[in-house]
């Protein structure tokens, strides 16, 4: 019994755990230190916290496209960060009629601006689901049926087309994002003071989320994608078109993410041909935190991670001394998922890869 | 009449020929069995007939009307539905859901609830776990499951892909029965079942396959009888 429990742990185990605990050794000591240098006051942390919420939930929105089509087809659809990024061009365009029109001049927030937003909004799902669409039809359901390397090699070719599309089509430049002045400013919610367009943000992507845990757990429609995601064959057996549930899936991924460009345009002022790159990036990242494949654990792990860069940087570096944390985010991002790679490859809500039906 | 005509069916996967001109009619209120060893083509002759396999030749008429270019989710719209091999249950799906899913193609509310309410009936333990997610059940559970899901299509023609396959011996009676309930309930079925003695004792008709071709056909009592059959499939001499 003890030679082979003695035999199951092998060397590489034992320096992973070795890792593991000199890492949390680090984190310890880097969170007393910078605790008790005191250089940051309450404000700041929540302000910090706030803003990892609020670019957590944009996370959140483009990881469960990730994740559902993961879940469905078992295929990492690298180009869902242009999709987004398409979703913000989309949402610019329609944006700036409407400044034209002033329907961004008011000083406080009135129907026209929450008309012109929700217009904004809709405009980008409705063409980044319907761009999502099209590269579903075009460049991966011919390929169903290849073997898995097929698919994400094309998906990365799908990638570089969209970005350079919209390279040529659009330039290179960064196109600022109309300013609303009726979200300027912060705005006291329970005694927190809180960045308006932050709140924007963080109420209408929670609304998103909510809606499509309901779209997936209440409707019949996302309970047949459940069911395709589990098992194509008998899926069709019940009478459920398998490549109707796969559009309809791609459909409402693309939409998340077309939303969570406006948002992310609205936090950042920024549109440009490659912002899809990063936050595409650590959407994935956060779907496989959360587990990949697992839409709550999407959530949750966009939370997380939004979360964690906005937090860790300057909680855990600070005190051990290095100059400018905040410039480590992305790589303390992407060592995070290094981490549970190793130490939890399932995820945080995830089931075992392994026997789970491929 | 003729509810199911299967005509010289040939199915391929790929470049291997795994039905050879299988020709199937099952008529209205029958039970009708398929018995042969592994391979031999029982599972692909349902799948085919189903519509996950198309075959490369031949015709699969229902009722009248030509399926064999049809979809499988058509197919189910007009009256057939299969509880597959291995059950296939939606594991992360209540029974409740996996029951709705098997009625995923229908509108009609009461239609729909009426055959609920007959699943539940048939099956009390269903009703029991209703919430409880289909992963957790047991296999004979799961089975119970698979046949209510595709009653719950409330089908014509129902395929029945082995049903009694890992089930203990009790269970193995119960089903059974179950299948001469729903048939007695106007329901014809279409059997396929390693377990040869039993399926042929309750079907009214059986065909013997063997490696992609129809060897033998006749009623259940007939092949019950058939001394080639008792030795090649129930391992009596």
């Amino acid at each position: 019994m003890l030679k082979n429990l003695r035999r199951r742990v092998s060397g590489t185990t034992i320096a992973m755990w070795i890792i593991g605990f000199i890492l949390l050794v680090v984190v310890i000591v880097g969170v007393v230190r910078t605790l008790m240098i005191g250089k940051y006051t309450g404000a700041d942390w929540t302000d910090l916290f706030v803003y990892g919420i609020s670019q957590g939930s944009v996370y959140a929105l483009i990881a469960l496209g990730y994740t559902m089509v993961y879940g469905i087809l078992r295929m990492i659809n690298f180009a869902h960060g242009d999709i987004f990024m398409a979703g913000a061009f989309f949402g610019y365009f329609t944006a700036i009629v409407f400044e034209k029109n002033g329907f961004f001049d008011s000083p406080t927030v009135d129907g026209k601006l929450v008309l012109a937003l929700v217009v904004v909004t809709l405009v980008a799902a409705a063409g980044a689901a319907g761009l999502a669409i099209l590269l579903e039809r075009i460049a991966y359901r011919p390929l169903r049926r290849a073997p898995r390397l097929v698919p994400l090699i094309t998906a990365i070719g799908a990638s570089f087309f969209l970005e350079y599309s919209f390279l040529g089509l659009f330039g290179s430049g960064i196109k600022g994002f109309p300013e609303i002045d009726a979200l300027k400013g912060r705005v006291s919610i329970f005694g927190v003071e809180i960045l308006k367009t932050q709140v924007v943000v963080i109420v209408a992507s929670f609304v998103m989320l909510i809606a499509l845990w309901l779209f997936v757990q209440r409707s019949k429609m996302g309970k047949a994608i459940q069911a395709v995601s589990e098992d194509k064959d008998a899926a069709a057996l019940m009478g459920i078109n398998v490549d109707r549930s796969i559009m309809i899936t791609f459909l409402v991924g693309g939409a998340l993410a077309g939303a969570a460009g406006v948002l992310y345009a609205l936090l950042f002022r920024q549109v440009y041909f490659f912002m899809g790159f990063f936050p595409g990036l650590k959407a994935f990242t956060a779907a496989v935190l959360g587990g990949i494949g697992n839409i709550a654990g999407a959530m949750v792990g966009g939370l997380f991670l939004g979360i964690a860069e906005s937090l860790f940087p300057n909680l855990v570096l600070d005190g051990l001394g290095i100059p400018a944390p905040y410039q480590l985010k992305d790589a303390l991002a992407f060592l995070l998922l290094v981490l549970v790679l190793i130490f939890r490859p399932t995820g945080i809500l995830g089931e075992r890869l392994a026997t789970k039906k491929a | 009449m003729a509810l199911l005509e299967a005509t010289d069916i040939h199915t391929y996967y790929g470049a291997i020929h795994a039905l050879k001109g299988i020709t199937v009619t099952v008529d209205k209120g029958e039970i009708v069995t398929l018995i042969g060893a592994n391979g031999a083509g029982k599972t692909t002759t349902l799948n085919t007939i189903c519509g996950i396999y198309h075959p490369r030749q031949g015709t699969i008429v229902l009722d009248g009307e030509p399926i064999h270019d049809m979809p499988a989710h058509t197919i189910v719209t007009r009256g057939l539905s299969q509880s597959p091999e291995g059950r296939r249950v939606f594991g992360r799906l209540s029974v409740a859901e996996n029951l709705e899913m098997g009625a995923f193609t229908r509108k009609d509310k009461a239609g729909i609830k009426r055959d609920l309410e007959r699943v539940y009936e048939l099956f009390p333990r269903l009703l029991e776990r209703r919430k409880q997610l289909a992963g957790t059940l047991s296999g004979g559970e799961q089975q119970m499951l698979a046949m209510g899901r595709a009653l719950m299509a409330s089908p014509r023609l129902l395929l029945l892909d082995e049903p009694s396959m890992g089930l203990a011996p009790m269970l193995v009676d119960l089903i059974f029965d179950t299948i001469k309930e729903i048939n007695a309930q106007g329901v014809t079925v279409l059997l396929v079942e390693q377990n040869a003695l039993v399926a042929l004792s309750i079907a009214n008709r059986a065909y013997v396959l063997e490696t992609g071709s129809i060897v033998l056909s006749g009623t259940g009592q007939e092949l019950l009888n058939n001394p080639e059959v008792m030795k090649s499939y129930l391992g009596i001499d």
